[in-house]
């Protein structure tokens, strides 16, 4: 079952195509990402699917619900959790909650019970009477997650849910999102980070508006259009500028003592061959590419160029 | 549907919020009583002791006998020192004096001539038009009675029979007071309203509280009408500080129409609280929604009639002051505190007040739409 079916959405402001003849089909259940740099269209994309924003075209389906005729219907089973924590600093966290819970209209009889279970599964019992302004940024994200999931939505958004929390409280924080998972939730998270991204059991990679690549991770590093080698040797800095030149090279990035070169594979170049041009001053290692590796091959310069070579080799 | 949950839910938290946030909640006790004290004392438009200079050329007993009675009218009172007429008039282009009396040299035969019923004036005021109220207090000296006419030479100048008889109702002793204390509560309520719910409203959308709310299921009718009520309490609250007050400090009679009293400061408050939430739609930071506060409160402190009679204004400002709230309720509460008029007596002013609110009210939820496009 779906749980978002979009065909062909777009959206215009003025003379600007913000979202470009979008079409996602995401499971129930299932976590899906969205992968892009800011102005990408992740925000755009998001307000349609909660209903904020009438698209210019296309159809929306949420829930079996038609956006945006159904967004009254949808706000209740949806939760939303925004990248600036958005409850009040000024109330205790058990006055947040319940708050909430009066926004959503849970009986009066079963607060109580649901919003203890919350605070035990975000470990907040200690910190009910405490104000929501001086918790701390994990503690805060799990408050949030919780006023986000009150109702138990059967959808969730997610906008950069982690960005501002360290790695130990994110991987606490990505447990708890596989839970609500687990438990049937469709979780949708837009990020540009890979970390989060790498998370995902879907991605869509998004630039200028338009999907420039979906499908599970390592799905996405297979299909990658290049293969990844870490050189090392002297002067790593000249050396990228060099093979930069080169219309063989995808891209050529430094990673600490490393310079990690995306050659296309439409190129032919194997690690012979490269051995060749570089020299034997250089040691050259074949690597698995990452999530940032398919995100560059994806977007920018370089996708605009594999969609040229795919002409030039072929 | 509005769901009462809902509301209920935004209420309760609105309470939480303003029981955290002192410096609002001093602001909701300490405007009214700063204001009241301030206008109450200051604002006086019964002049009295206006300085004035006196240059007297016959310095005769008579002229004297004549000073000593103007001073007993307390309206002026004379400064020594600016005896000729030059030095009078440096001083009142100075501003130490608002007034100059001038005595003839022949005061003596102007003042037998009026007793023979002639109609020479006996002396001259110059005055400082550049303060009309001030000039309106010596003008008013005209009229003077002279003891020195009437007891002695009764048969000769019976004083002018008055053309009309004058009675004061409602404010016999004509004390400013009595004007402005009702006329304060409009202010106040004007501003306290219109800034806190404006700023309430703004503050969310600051602190990204917003961004949160448009994903839930809340109505923004919903969400207006939760923020609101707080603030009718909190207004009916500050109009019961500066009526008791008023009474205990200004002796300003406590209203007989209670019901009347409520029902209209009611609509009135509703009326500032809609305005607080028209601005609120445009305002994008609290300052912005301060400011343009401000551009509403300087009108219905100029225009409402709460400063100047309503029928001494221009016609084109009285177009501006029907549009102003606080012009309705001004007139609204000084006919119920006052006067003790029952507010059947007042539908004029409670419709247009109940149009403001029904009009306000739907820009407002139109403004606010949950859509972003």
């Amino acid at each position: 079952m779906l749980a978002i079916d979009v065909q062909g959405m777009s959206r215009r402001f003025g003379d600007y195509l913000a979202v470009n003849q979008l079409d996602l089909q995401i499971p129930a259940g299932c976590i899906y990402g969205f992968l892009g740099p800011n102005g990408c269209g992740k925000s755009t994309s998001i307000r349609m699917l909660t209903g904020l924003l009438t698209p210019s075209s296309g159809t929306i389906q949420v829930l079996g619900l038609e956006l945006p005729r159904q967004a009254d219907l949808l706000r209740q089973r949806i939760g939303y959790m925004t990248q600036k924590f958005s409850l009040y600093d000024n109330l205790t966290v058990l006055e947040n909650l319940e708050f909430v819970a009066g926004i959503y209209q849970l009986p009066r009889r079963e607060r109580p019970l649901r919003i203890r279970q919350l605070l035990d599964l975000y470990q907040l019992e200690d910190k009910t009477q405490v104000r929501a302004g001086s918790l701390s940024g994990g503690q805060k994200q799990r408050l949030a997650l919780a006023a986000a999931t009150m109702h138990q939505p059967a959808l969730l958004f997610l906008d950069e849910p982690t960005s501002a929390v360290d790695p130990e409280n994110r991987r606490e924080f990505w447990e708890r999102l596989f839970d609500l998972s687990d438990a049937g939730t469709t979780i949708l998270v837009s990020t540009h980070y890979m970390d989060e991204a790498e998370r995902c059991h879907r991605l869509a990679i998004l630039e200028r508006g338009e999907k420039r690549a979906d499908g599970s991770p390592a799905d996405l590093m297979a299909q990658m259009p290049a293969d990844v080698y870490e050189v090392s040797g002297p002067e790593l800095r000249q050396l990228r500028r060099q093979v930069l030149g080169w219309p063989q090279i995808m891209s050529a990035a430094q990673i600490g003592q490393r310079l990690r070169l995306l050659v296309y594979k439409s190129a032919s170049w194997d690690l012979p061959v490269l051995q060749q041009q570089l020299g034997p001053a250089y040691l050259i290692e074949p690597v698995r590419p990452s999530l940032e590796d398919v995100f560059v091959a994806n977007t920018g310069a370089a996708y605009a160029e594999s969609v040229s070579h795919s002409r030039n080799f072929s | 549907m509005l769901s009462l949950s809902r509301i209920h839910a935004i209420f309760r938290k609105e309470i939480w919020q303003l029981a955290r946030d002192r410096i609002t909640f001093a602001m909701i006790v300490m405007i009214p009583l700063v204001q009241l004290m301030l206008f109450g004392y200051a604002i006086n438009t019964d002049v009295r002791h206006v300085p004035a200079a006196l240059v007297d050329h016959s310095g005769g007993s008579a002229a004297r006998q004549f000073v000593a009675d103007v001073e007993a009218s307390q309206a002026i009172r004379f400064v020594p020192g600016f005896t000729d007429i030059s030095k009078a008039k440096a001083a009142l282009t100075a501003g130490q004096v608002n007034a100059i009396l001038v005595i003839p040299t022949d005061f003596n035969r102007r003042l037998d001539e009026r007793r023979r019923g002639g109609g020479r004036a006996i002396a001259q005021w110059i005055t400082d038009g550049s303060d009309p109220m001030l000039g309106n207090a010596v003008n008013a000296l005209r009229q003077m009675p002279l003891p020195q006419l009437s007891p002695t030479h009764r048969e000769a100048a019976l004083p002018p029979s008055a053309l009309f008889e004058v009675v004061n109702f409602y404010n016999p002793e004509r004390r400013t007071a009595v004007n402005i204390v009702p006329g304060l509560i409009a202010v106040i309520l004007t501003m306290t309203m219109i800034l806190f719910t404006s700023a309430a409203i703004v503050r969310e959308r600051e602190q990204g509280n917003m961004e949160f709310l448009i994903n839930t299921p809340i109505r923004p009718l919903e969400l207006m009408l939760g923020k609101i009520l707080p603030y009718i309490a909190i207004g009916l609250l500050q109009v019961a500080i500066i009526l008791g007050l008023g009474h205990g400090l200004f002796a300003v009679p406590l209203p007989e129409q209670w019901l009347s009293l409520w029902l209209v400061t009611l609509l009135f408050i509703l009326a500032s609280l809609t305005l607080g939430l028209l601005i609120s739609t445009k305002a994008q930071t609290q300052l912005q929604a301060m400011q343009l506060t401000v551009f509403i409160l300087l009108p219905s402190i100029l225009l409402s009639g709460f400063m100047f009679p309503y029928v001494a204004m221009p016609k084109p400002a009285q177009y501006i002051a029907e549009l102003i709230p606080a012009t309705h309720y001004v007139r609204l509460v000084r006919a119920v505190v006052l006067r003790d008029a029952h507010w059947t007596a007042l539908l004029n002013d409670i419709m247009v007040l109940a149009a403001f609110i029904v009009v306000g009210m739907t820009l407002a939820t139109l403004q606010f739409r949950k859509r972003l496009d």
